[in-house]
């Protein structure tokens, strides 16, 4: 039994200073794989709702006839369920972290209106 | 004879990382009995298998315990795939077995801090988690995620690891063996600790099995219990020892958790070394039709996972039996008998996971 064997450590450990930082003054420590936070390429998705149906967490709402996608960003989980789903490849995970806030995120898209285009269309041809 | 009071221990406590309470019934500073008493954390992720997709449950699955997460997910792929008769690639169960023990040692050392922790010690408790951040990193490089890895696929993981990413991890375990092997002196030769742990919280060896201890908690009684023995996963081809001390008490099982880093990390390079190339996962079609108990090993002891299906997307039911309800019952034959102020020291020594056993 013996006593303050930990000291040279404690010693050494004075010495190097501290190991963490003062997030989020300092960024985070990243790498290529870390989920960070949910984004969407808005002109590719189609509003099929198969991100909405697999979502773990129920963070997900898309409205076909309003043309909206959009995530609550404190519910979403970042498990990338939907990303492994969507069948045209447009959403995706960027690496860094959510900012913190005291209000709720909600990111919200809107899409292209299609109605105006395929209206437009007869009247052009 | 002193009159017996009744104080209260948690669901708040300072030394509790989790809510759960504890009745003491005290004679004097002694504890007479101590009566449990949960439901605090109670989410109902069991009841959500009949809405979710047995594919994406893999994810709630995860999220039932936010420490040995990667091992819930594991072993809930695992019953799927055996009620399926899906054949996992071998690189897939390779993986996951350095994935799970990688979460054996970041838990081990989450729990060595919180025990640094129990007993007033702080400067262990910065130590073993700083130590522990390393582990963190390794995870989050490979899967992503530092705790909640988020991998695990019905059918194989959805991540690979590239061989020099194998080497690194390899070479930055070994690097942190003299980091380790300082650690777990403290944890043997430190007077506080020793003051604090042994011979307190006696959970006798016909009593441990009596009771039905599981993890380090059995094998801290002496007795030779662990689930990778049954060769699960990778673990049939791999070579391991379990670490079985004889004291019976709060030092050897602190012991026995230290002791299983270095067995963690070991088990790692064998992995490592043996692991055969090829696919990590195959696609996996239709729904399952049968039921199957898996089992695995968890930090804390044996976890099984009950799954049952009638060829619908969702599964009719999910039920898990995590290694703490099994501590629970030896938890209280060690309470009985011991000194107030020795109470969290104790409850610390099962490793109580509550949110895994609420679910």
């Amino acid at each position: 039994m013996k006593a303050g064997i930990n000291a040279l450590t404690a010693i050494k450990a004075m010495i190097k200073g501290p190991v963490t930082r003062r997030y989020p003054y300092v960024p985070a420590n990243v790498t290529q794989a870390t989920r960070g936070q949910l984004t969407l390429d808005i002109d590719k998705c189609i509003f099929c709702g198969l991100c909405r149906m697999h979502c773990p967490a129920g963070a997900i709402e898309v409205s076909k006839p309003d043309r909206t996608w959009q995530v609550d960003q404190f519910r979403c989980v970042i498990c990338g369920c939907c990303v492994d789903y969507c069948p045209k490849n447009c959403m995706k995970i960027e690496q860094t972290y959510l900012t913190p806030s005291k209000e709720r995120i909600i990111l919200k898209f809107t899409g292209a209106p299609v109605q105006e285009i395929s209206d437009q269309s007869p009247e052009q041809s | 004879m002193s009159k017996q009071i009744i104080v209260p221990f948690g669901p708040q406590h300072p030394v509790l990382p989790e809510p759960i309470h504890l009745d003491l019934v005290l004679e004097d500073e002694r504890v007479i009995e101590a009566i449990p008493s949960i439901g605090y954390v109670h989410r109902g992720l069991e009841k959500l298998i009949e809405k979710r997709d047995y594919k994406d449950y893999v994810f709630i699955a995860e999220r039932i315990c936010g420490i040995c997460s990667f091992i819930h997910s594991a072993t809930y792929c695992e019953a799927i795939e055996e009620v399926m008769k899906v054949e996992v690639p071998r690189r897939a169960t390779f993986l996951r077995t350095i994935w799970s023990e990688c979460s054996r040692m970041h838990s081990h050392l989450l729990w060595m801090g919180c025990f640094a922790d129990s007993m007033g010690y702080e400067n262990l408790f910065m130590n073993s988690w700083r130590i522990r951040e390393k582990i963190l990193d390794i995870l989050e490089r490979t899967t992503g995620g530092r705790v909640i890895q988020g991998v695990c696929r019905v059918g194989g993981v959805s991540r690979d690891i590239q061989k020099e990413e194998l080497d690194k991890i390899s070479g930055d375990l070994n690097e942190l063996i003299p980091d380790l092997k300082e650690l777990t002196r403290v944890f043997e030769e430190d007077a506080t600790v020793q003051m604090r742990t042994k011979g307190i919280g006696l959970l006798p060896k016909d009593k441990a099995w009596e009771l039905g201890a599981v993890g380090p908690v059995i094998r801290g009684s002496g007795i030779s219990v662990d689930t990778r023995l049954t060769g699960y996963g990778a673990y049939g081809e791999l070579d391991f020892k379990p670490v079985v001390k004889n004291e019976c008490d709060c030092y050897a099982r602190c012991l026995v958790r230290a002791e299983e880093l270095f067995t963690s990390i070991d088990l790692i390079q064998q992995a490592i070394d043996q692991i055969p190339g090829g696919d990590v996962k195959i696609p996996v079609k239709g729904n399952p039709c049968g039921e199957f108990f898996a089992r695995a090993e968890q930090p804390r002891g044996e976890v099984i996972h009950y799954v049952k299906a009638n060829g619908k997307k969702n599964l009719v039911r999910h039920r898990v039996r995590t290694p703490t309800l099994a501590n629970i019952a030896p938890l209280v034959t060690m309470l009985a008998g011991c000194e107030l102020a020795d109470v969290p020291v104790i409850v610390l020594t099962i490793d109580p996971c509550i949110g895994c056993m609420e679910r």
